[in-house]
C-alpha cells in the first residue's frame, strides 16, 4: 500500500469519527461549563464532579429504563447533581471542611450512592427500545448527514441554551454576588453578601450542570456505570484551560463571558479531537486517563513556563554575573 | 448613632497565643461625628473597627447602631449600616469585575438581591457622574476591570463604593497608609469631602498624628485595648503633635516608641 492510500484511509476514519468527537466533546463541554463555574468564577477547586456526573447518569438511566419521559429524567439528573453540590457546599460552609476535602468526601460517598441507584456496577440502555435524546449509534456517518447532523445539532443547541441561561444568570444581582464572592470574599461580605450562601448556590448550580451532562452522556454511550466519572474533573479542567488559552488567543480583548462559556464547550471538543488523533496514531485506550492528565499538565505549565522564561532567577543571575565580571575581586580587596 | 458599651475581645483564648485585644471599649458617637483614632501598633484600633463591622463575634459588651444592638448580626448583615475602606487597596474591590459592576454591587449593600439585572442602564449614568467627581478619569473607563487600577484609584473607588448607599457609620482603617504621600493626601481630602457633604458619621484610624489632629471633630487614642484619651471640639482643634505624644506617655506610662508615629510627627499633611 502506498503512503497516499494510508493517508486517505486514516483521513476517512478521522472524518467518520468527527461527528462522534463533536457530540461527545460537547456533552463533556457541559460538564466543563460546570467546572468553569466553580474553578474560575467561584475559585473553588471542586472535586465533587467525579461523583456527580455518575449520579446524573445513573438517575437519568434508571428513570428512562422505568418509562419516565427523557426530559423529566434529565431534569432529575440536574436535580441530583444539585443535591451533590449542596452536600459539598454544606460540608464546606456549615462544617468548615476545606473545599478540596469536602469535594473528595462527597465524591467518595457518591460512589456508593451511584452503585445503589444503578443496582449493579453498570447498566445499559438500548436506543432501539427507548426514545433517547442522544445516541452514539446515530452519529455514524453511514447513517447520512440528516441523522448525524441533527444529533450533533442537538448537542450544539443544548450548549447554546445553557450558555444563554448562564449569561443571563451571571448578569443578575444574584450572579454578581457569586462573582464577587469568588473574586474577593472580604469585599463581598463588606458589601452585604452572604458569601457562604453564594458559595453553596454556585456549587449547586455547577454540579447540576455536571449531573445533566452525566444524564446526556449515559444516553449517548448507551450505559451508565459506577466508574463513568473517574477522572471527569481532569477532563473538565482540560476543556476549561484549552478553551481559555484558545479563546484569549483568538478573541483577545473581546474575550467576554459568553465567549468564555462557548470556548469552554469548544475546549471539550478539542480535547476529544486530540484524543481521537492520538488514538488513531496508536495510543491504547488504556492510557486515556494518563493522556488527559498530561494534557492538563501541558496547558497549565506552558503559560507558567513561558512567563517564567521572561523573568527567571537564572536569567537574573546570568545578567548580574556579566555585570559583575572584573569588578568583584577588586572591590572585595 | 454608634455606641460601644464595654466591648471585649480575646483572640485565641485559652492557648499560649491568647491575646486580649479589646479590654472593655466604650464610646458613644453622635450623629455626624468624625473620629480619628491613633495609637501604637497592636493598640486595638483595627480590632475596634472590626468589632463594629462584625468580622467576628465579640466576647461581651454591646454594639448599638441607630438604637439597635447589632452584636448578634453577622458581618454581611451588619454591612447594611456600615461602609468600609481598608488599609490594603486590594481588599475593598473585586479585581476581576468592572468598575461599574463594583459600584453596582455597592449600590445594593443592605438590599435583598434577586434575579433582576445586576446593573441597570440608568445606574450607568449615575455612576458616570459620580466617577467624574473623583477627577481621576475613571468615568471613561467604567467597563475596565478594577484590577487594572492603581492603588490610589482603587482606594478612591472603594471610598465611593462605601458611601454610594449612605452608611450609618463609615469605617476607614489606615486607608491611605499604602499610598504615596501625594495620593494619600488626595484620598484623605476626598474622604473629608464625602464625609462632609453626606453628613456621615465616621471613624478613621491613622498613624499620622497631624492628620489625626487636622481631620474630624473628635480624636481618640488607644493603648492596650483601651481608649486612653478622648477629645473633641475646641480642645481637639488646639492639639499639637507634641501634646499628643505627651498625653500618650502620661496615660500609658511609657514612651511612644513607634517608628511610624514618630516619623509622621514631622510629616505635615
Ligand atoms: N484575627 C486576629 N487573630 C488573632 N489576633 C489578632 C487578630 N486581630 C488582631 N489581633 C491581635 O490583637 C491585637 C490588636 O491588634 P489590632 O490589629 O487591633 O492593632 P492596631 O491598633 O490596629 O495596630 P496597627 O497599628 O499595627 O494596625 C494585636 O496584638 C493583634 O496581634
Ligand atoms: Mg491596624
Amino acid at each position: 500500500m502506498n503512503l497516499l492510500a494510508i493517508l486517505q484511509s486514516e483521513l476517512t476514519q478521522f472524518g467518520n469519527a468527527l461527528p462522534g468527537v463533536i457530540s461527545q466533546g460537547l456533552i463533556w463541554g457541559i460538564m466543563a461549563i460546570g467546572v468553569y463555574i466553580t474553578y474560575k468564577i467561584l475559585d473553588f477547586p471542586d472535586l465533587t464532579v467525579d461523583g456527580s456526573i455518575g449520579t446524573g447518569g445513573a438517575v437519568a438511566l434508571m428513570l428512562i429504563l422505568n418509562g419516565v419521559p427523557v426530559w423529566i429524567a434529565l431534569i432529575a439528573a440536574f436535580a441530583a447533581g444539585c443535591l451533590a453540590g449542596l452536600v459539598t457546599g454544606l460540608l464546606n460552609t456549615l462544617l468548615g471542611i476545606p473545599g478540596i476535602l469536602a469535594g473528595i468526601l462527597t465524591q467518595i460517598a457518591l460512589y456508593s450512592v451511584n452503585l445503589a441507584i444503578l443496582g449493579s456496577a453498570n447498566k445499559s440502555i438500548s436506543v432501539d427500545k427507548f426514545p433517547l435524546l442522544l445516541s452514539s449509534r446515530r452519529v455514524a456517518v453511514s447513517g447520512g448527514f440528516a441523522v448525524f447532523g441533527w444529533e450533533v445539532g442537538k448537542c450544539v443547541l443544548i450548549v447554546a441554551v445553557l450558555t444563554a441561561v448562564l449569561y443571563w444568570f451571571f448578569g443578575t444581582e444574584y450572579g454578581f454576588t457569586i462573582r464577587a464572592t469568588g473574586c474577593n470574599s472580604n469585599m463581598a461580605r463588606a458589601q452585604g453578601i452572604n458569601t457562604k450562601k453564594s458559595t453553596v448556590i454556585a456549587l449547586v448550580l455547577s454540579n447540576g450542570l455536571v449531573g445533566l451532562s452525566g444524564g446526556l452522556l449515559a444516553q449517548y454511550q448507551g450505559f451508565a456505570d459506577v466508574n463513568m466519572g473517574r477522572g471527569a474533573i481532569v477532563i473538565g479542567l482540560a476543556a476549561v484551560i484549552i478553551g481559555e488559552v484558545l479563546g484569549s488567543a483568538i478573541m483577545g480583548k473581546r474575550f467576554n463571558f459568553v465567549a468564555r462559556l462557548a470556548f469552554t464547550a469548544t475546549g471539550g471538543i478539542i480535547y476529544y479531537l486530540v484524543l481521537q488523533i492520538v488514538m488513531q496514531i496508536g495510543l491504547d485506550s488504556t492510557y486515556n486517563k494518563l493522556f488527559s492528565a498530561i494534557v492538563v499538565v501541558i496547558f497549565l505549565a506552558v503559560p507558567y513556563i513561558r512567563n517564567a522564561a521572561k523573568t527567571s532567577y537564572g536569567r537574573a543571575a546570568k545578567n548580574a554575573a556579566s555585570r559583575a565580571i572584573g569588578k568583584g575581586d577588586s572591590e572585595d580587596a | 448613632m454608634l455606641e460601644l458599651i464595654d466591648v471585649k475581645k480575646t483572640f485565641n483564648a485559652g492557648t499560649i497565643n491568647e491575646k486580649k485585644a479589646l479590654n472593655g471599649v466604650s464610646i458613644k458617637l453622635d450623629e455626624g461625628d468624625f473620629v480619628t483614632i491613633i495609637g501604637g501598633n497592636g493598640a486595638g484600633k483595627s480590632t475596634t473597627l472590626n468589632a463594629v463591622a462584625g468580622v467576628w463575634p465579640i466576647d461581651s459588651g454591646a454594639i448599638i447602631i441607630n438604637g439597635k444592638n447589632v452584636a448578634g448580626l453577622p458581618e454581611h448583615k451588619r454591612a447594611a449600616f456600615i461602609g468600609r475602606v481598608f488599609q490594603d487597596p486590594m481588599t475593598g474591590t473585586a479585581a476581576t469585575m468592572e468598575i461599574q459592576e463594583n459600584l453596582a454591587l455597592a449600590k445594593r449593600r443592605g438590599n435583598p438581591r434577586g434575579l433582576s439585572w445586576g446593573i441597570k442602564r440608568a445606574e450607568r449614568e449615575e455612576y458616570h457622574e459620580l466617577l467624574k467627581m473623583l477627577d481621576l478619569g475613571l468615568e471613561d473607563r467604567m467597563t475596565s476591570k478594577v484590577g487594572l487600577l492603581s492603588g490610589g484609584q482603587r482606594q478612591a473607588l472603594t471610598l465611593l463604593m462605601a458611601t454610594l448607599k449612605k452608611p450609618d457609620i463609615l469605617l476607614l482603617d489606615e486607608h491611605t497608609a499604602a499610598l504615596d504621600p501625594k495620593t494619600a493626601a488626595k484620598v484623605l481630602e476626598l474622604s473629608d469631602k464625602i464625609i462632609e457633604e453626606n453628613h456621615l458619621t465616621a471613624m478613621m484610624v491613622t498613624h499620622n498624628m497631624s492628620a489625626a489632629i487636622k481631620h474630624g471633630n473628635r480624636l481618640i487614642m488607644m493603648n492596650g485595648g483601651h481608649i486612653i484619651y478622648d477629645v473633641k471640639g475646641e480642645e481637639k482643634k488646639n492639639l499639637t503633635v507634641d501634646m499628643l505624644l505627651e498625653k500618650f506617655e502620661e496615660a500609658s506610662g511609657m514612651a511612644l516608641s513607634n517608628d511610624r508615629m514618630l516619623l509622621s510627627k514631622h510629616n505635615d499633611m
